[in-house]
């Protein structure tokens, strides 16, 4: 393994826009600094220029004129891709159909020159790295969907690439083998401690990968914070919406306390104000008894998932609120029940035109 | 037993076709070996007129070849990168460019004929060389090259492939060499087989542009139909038939195993 570890260099992207010659401004300019061995996720809907992005740092699109990408103090602006040193993996993977397996692995080590069987020695590390033995010898169009994506990573990082570029890697396969590629890759970078790039609009996979998550929205950068912080306190809400589920409530903000239709809750140090929105996760909320509670509301439906039950409150907030509940407590359709949220849990968003 | 009767007559109807297809070629090469046309094939059986059409037309035959095989090494080092470019670069000017390109399709032999005679006829050595039915050879036969690659390159998405080779650290000229060209193999191979079946066979343009002493097959073939026995005309016929034949089947089955592979 420590033949294969070393840290990637760390990338700065700065003012980049990018603005194709039809016109359509993919993105508006933006920077981003990215810590050597740290995995980034570029999360966002489709269209919000992620690819984009990637392609900047990748040398496959040139930003707007003002826009520079550095890696560690080098300025690469101008460099072509093949002389950048990246790992790349693409959505649909672009492996070699005229090449074997190992070929397709050994091809970046083969450009630079590497003696033959250092190659060899360096196909085998990766074949065993990511777990595709025996298909060394195979053709492209003889392997599964799950092990063309193995073979497209490992052809990324037999290089030891400076940066390693990740475009929706997983986003061609099925769910379930979709989540088991995602816990291999997420031990994968960890273990290598490589500097990564990671685009997707899985949610899941952002938080279950990403030392940091970039939200973006229609070309823009919607936030930058660590997966927690982009769940617990998103500054926004679009984030709020697109990174899980999320309550959204309206109400007038007085001494510390958001006064809705069902009641009122507890803030944290927020400030008055006449017209106040705030999100709370569905997870946060407790159901108690109605006397406990100082916001109630009625059930109008529960439905039992299994490891929760998730349960939509009326006549607390202006509109229902969804409550993740244990498994275990016994509420029905109809009933009065009482909500309790702690004030850390309500998170006061900013005013949005 | 209404299949049966269905099945017969459409293999009925098969057959009738191929002989009407067959018959006048399988004719027109007994001819060929026949001492005389006129009396049958009891007058005997030769090869004189073979011989003779061979000592009168080597020199055609010879540049027939000649000018097909140039005509393909031209479609390939052209074609094939144009058709690389085109696919890459995309956008309005990309298909501009294509529709030129296939403009010759369209337009009769006889007016690129005319259009080349206009142009550069007046250049003495150029004109009288077997230069001048090269260049209308590949002007005519490029869209078929272009097209059939660019054909290729749709169906695998070339393009990807190309930044996966370049993201590994291949320059441009090693990923065209390693990636763009073995991925294109197929389109590659049918184009050539099109553009040296086409370049043999081609008369309208050919007879425009041929001198006494640049002719190719077709024409030398139109040639002795016209001034010479029936005889030796069909003895030219057979031996167009023994040079191409092999030719084709054997770029046919190059061609299938480019594609099997
Ligand atoms: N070559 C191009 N020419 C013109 N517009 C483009 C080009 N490539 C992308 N765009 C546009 O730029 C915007 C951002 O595209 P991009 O591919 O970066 O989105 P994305 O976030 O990767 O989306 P997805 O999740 O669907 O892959 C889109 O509106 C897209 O239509
Ligand atoms: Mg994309």
């Amino acid at each position: 393994m420590s033949a294969v570890a070393g840290h990637g260099a760390s990338v700065h992207i700065q003012n980049c826009g990018k603005t194709f010659p039809d016109g359509t401004q993919a993105l508006a300019p933006a920077s981003l600094d990215i810590v050597s061995g740290e995995t980034l996720v570029l999360l966002g809907p489709s269209g919000c220029g992620k690819t984009t992005m990637l392609r900047i740092i990748a040398g496959l699109e040139t930003p707007d004129a003002g826009g520079r990408v550095l890696f560690d103090t080098t300025d690469m602006t101008a460099v072509p891709i093949e002389q950048r040193h990246v790992g790349m993996v693409f959505q649909s993977y672009a492996l070699f159909p005229n090449m074997t397996v190992a070929e397709n692995i050994g091809y970046g080590l083969k450009i630079r020159g590497v003696d033959k069987s250092v190659r060899a020695a360096r196909v085998a590390e990766m074949v065993a790295l990511t777990n595709i033995g025996g298909l060394e010898n195979r053709r492209i169009d003889q392997l599964s969907g799950g092990q063309r994506q193995r073979v497209a990573l490992a052809r990324a990082v037999a290089v030891r690439p400076r940066v390693l570029l990740l475009d929706e890697p997983l986003t061609a396969l099925d769910a379930s083998l979709r989540d088991r590629l995602r816990s291999e890759l997420n031990s994968l970078l960890r273990s290598l401690g490589i500097t990564a790039i990671y685009v997707t609009h899985d949610q899941a996979e952002a938080m279950e990968l990403g030392d940091r998550i970039v939200v973006m929205r229609k070309g823009a950068i919607a936030q930058i914070g660590t997966p927690r912080e982009i769940y617990f306190a998103p500054q926004n809400r679009f984030v709020a919406e697109f990174v899980g589920a999320a309550n959204i409530v309206e109400g007038p903000v007085a001494g510390g306390r958001l006064t809705l239709p069902g009641g009122w809750l507890a803030l944290d140090n927020a400030a008055d104000n006449a017209a106040a929105v705030a999100m709370i996760r569905p997870e946060t909320i407790g159901i108690v008894a109605e006397a406990d509670a100082f916001l109630r509301g009625t059930v109008e439906s529960v439905a039992f998932i299994g490891d929760r039950q998730r349960l939509v409150v009326t006549g607390a907030a202006n509109q229902p609120l969804t409550v993740d509940a244990p498994n275990t407590i016994n509420v029905r359709a109809g009933e009065r029940v009482g909500l309790s949220v702690t004030p850390q849990a309500v998170r006061v968003l900013p005013k949005e035109d | 037993m209404r299949d049966r009767l269905i099945f017969a007559s459409q293999l009925g109807f098969t057959l009738l076709v191929a002989a009407f297809l067959v018959v006048p070629v399988v004719l027109s090469i007994t001819a060929g070996v026949t001492v005389n046309y006129f009396r049958g094939i009891q007058s005997g059986v030769t090869l004189q007129w073979v011989v003779q059409v061979w000592n009168l037309y080597a020199g055609e035959i010879g540049l027939s070849f000649l000018i097909a095989f140039a005509t393909l090494a031209v479609t390939l080092v052209v074609g094939v990168p144009a058709a690389y470019g085109l696919h890459v670069k995309g956008g309005r000017l990309s298909r501009v460019i294509e529709e030129i390109i296939t403009l010759p399709l369209a337009i009769p032999g006889l007016a690129i004929a005319l259009a080349l005679l206009l142009t550069y006829g007046g250049f003495g050595g150029f004109r009288q060389s077997w230069l001048f039915i090269l260049a209308g050879h590949v002007v005519f036969t490029m869209p078929f090259m272009v097209r059939s690659v660019m054909a290729v390159f749709a169906s695998v998405d070339i393009k990807t492939l190309d930044e996966g080779a370049a993201s590994l650290g291949a320059s441009p000229w090693t990923r065209f060499c390693n990636v763009i060209v073995p991925n294109a193999m197929p389109g590659i191979l049918a184009g050539s087989l099109m553009v040296v079946t086409l370049s043999l066979g081609e008369f309208n343009l050919t007879w425009m542009l041929h001198t006494p002493l640049t002719k190719t097959l077709p024409v030398g073939l139109a040639d002795s139909y016209a001034s010479m026995r029936l005889e030796v005309a069909s003895a030219y016929t057979l031996i167009f038939f023994i040079m191409i034949v092999p030719l084709l089947v054997a770029m046919q089955m190059f061609a299938e195993k480019g594609e099997t592979k």
